[in-house]
């Protein structure tokens, strides 16, 4: 049984840690085609209610990962409360707004443009590409696509948070996945032809949920 | 004048039916607002505060904030506050810019941090409908389904009671509240440049967009800053409708629907 218990468990590590590699690689190509110095995406811990850095593509990249903040403070802040995404240009000529940012991530950026993460009726938390070029005038066509970004993470992030809720009912010794996992040991140990009742019993089971 | 009947109209009473207004033959942007300050019209900031001092806000003619305690009571409370992140303060700023002389009022819904921010939100949303305000600016939304009924309801009591909600849509394939319902005006953005212009979206849910692109906003401590989102075309969009009731007192929701489509740039022509 603890076998199984721990298989499932590694199961359940072993996607948080491809989710994390998802989330990764949706900051690098969201800086990519933007062109931009930076991406984040940050979760909502909803128990402290804070954000937190789970992903960081360039400027700040490899610190900054579990970074907290409280959530209602900052761009990334207005943008989880309101739901609305929100670019912002010239950031730098506000001192205070700066000083605010330079201490929680170390980078004080240009301009940013922040979405938040929306999955089903959970808002689970805001991604942020920071200082596209100067250049590039914004228009909503990349409005648009920040939101196509913003979907992908979104995906990842809910996967991400039920990995870790897996995992953590898994660690909880008296959690109802040790029932299950004693169900499905009997079943590998039971004669063939109990196995296949049992399995025609839990497969309507499963149509009952 | 004798009420109007509510429910039925007898035979007797239809030369009671009137609209209080000669409507002309062609609805222009002139005679919608031309001349309007917005004097007359109260406008709710339904959002995170108001900065007060703020040079392109002025004065505020009231500011409440409200908050939930453990037992999830919603009470309402004089702010003292202000605004505690900058998205109130530049809705504020650009609904004065298009409406000069309206009566702006804050009703603080967000900043206390992101939990229980859906009852603090439809405690100020129904606080703000019983105040009677003429329009109120919902630069935000809930995607919380528990919340969508309550909310429902609320915005048919605003438009019933000549309560105008202009409430920010979202360019996400999410559904979110109240911009969705039909009693309020939803509104997405455009890139012009002109604060008065604005389009009517024959493919609902969005109704209008307003300017969203490169907008000046007003910012925390008094300056401002280049932004872009639809929580900024929606204060355009309510600023054109205080500018109307300015002029205009006795429009219902309905009708100021009607006059923001017929002055559409897309269908009047921007005249």
């Amino acid at each position: 049984m603890s076998d199984l218990r721990a298989a499932v468990a590694a199961g359940a590590l072993g996607s948080e840690e491809s989710y994390r590699e998802l989330l990764q690689a949706i900051v690098e190509c969201a800086r990519a085609i933007f062109g931009a110095k930076a991406s984040s995406i940050f979760l909502h811990d909803e128990a402290t209610d804070e954000l937190v850095f789970e992903a960081v593509a360039g400027e700040g990249a490899g610190d900054l990962i579990g970074v907290r903040f409280p959530s209602s403070s900052g761009v990334a802040g207005w943008v989880l409360v309101t739901r609305q995404p929100l670019v912002i240009e010239e950031l730098e000529e506000d001192p205070r707004f700066a000083r605010e940012v330079a201490e929680s991530t170390g980078y004080v950026p240009k301009g940013l443009m922040a979405v938040p993460l929306l999955h089903d009726e959970e808002a689970l938390g805001v991604l942020e590409v920071l200082d596209r070029p100067q250049q590039a005038a914004f228009s909503l066509k990349e409005m648009e696509l920040l939101g196509l970004f913003a979907n992908e993470a979104a995906i990842a992030l809910d996967l991400l948070q039920r990995a870790r809720k897996a995992r953590a009912v898994l660690a909880d010794e008296g959690g109802d996945a040790n029932a299950l996992a004693r169900l499905a040991q009997l079943l590998s140990d039971a004669a063939p032809e109990r196995r296949e009742a049992a399995e025609r019993l839990l497969a309507a089971v499963e149509k009952l949920l | 004048m004798e009420d109007l009947p509510a429910w039925s109209l007898p035979a007797e009473a239809a030369k009671q039916i009137s609209i209080g207004e000669e409507w002309p033959e062609r609805v222009t942007r002139d005679w919608a607002w031309g001349g309007s300050t917005g004097k007359g019209v109260s406008v709710c900031i339904l959002d995170s505060g108001v900065e007060s001092s703020h040079p392109l806000v002025g004065e505020l003619d009231g500011a409440v904030a409200v908050s939930r305690d453990e037992d999830d009571e919603v009470s309402v409370s004089e702010d003292t506050e202000g605004d505690l992140c900058g998205h109130g303060t530049a809705c504020a700023g650009i609904v004065r810019a298009l409406a000069p002389e309206c009566s702006l009022h804050s009703v603080r819904v967000l900043g206390a941090g992101f939990k229980g921010s859906g009852p603090v939100l439809l405690g100020g949303l129904r606080w703000a409908v019983d105040q009677g305000f003429d329009v109120v600016n919902m630069s935000l939304s809930t995607t919380k389904r528990q919340f969508a009924e309550l909310l429902h309801e609320l915005a048919d009591t605003a438009y019933f009671k000549r309560t105008v909600l202009v409430a920010s849509a979202h360019n996400m394939p999410v559904e979110s509240y109240p911009w969705r319902f039909s009693s309020v005006i939803s509104v997405g953005s455009h890139e012009d440049p002109d604060p008065q212009t604005f389009f009517y979206n024959p493919s609902p849910p969005v109704e209008f967009f307003g300017r969203g692109v490169g907008v000046e906003i007003a910012w925390l401590g008094g300056g401002t800053i280049r932004s872009s989102g639809n929580s900024f075309a929606t204060p355009h969009i309510a600023g054109i409708c205080a500018l109307i009731l300015g002029k205009h007192p006795e429009l219902t929701p309905f009708q100021l629907k009607n006059v923001l489509y017929l002055t559409a740039n897309n269908v009047g022509g921007g005249r």
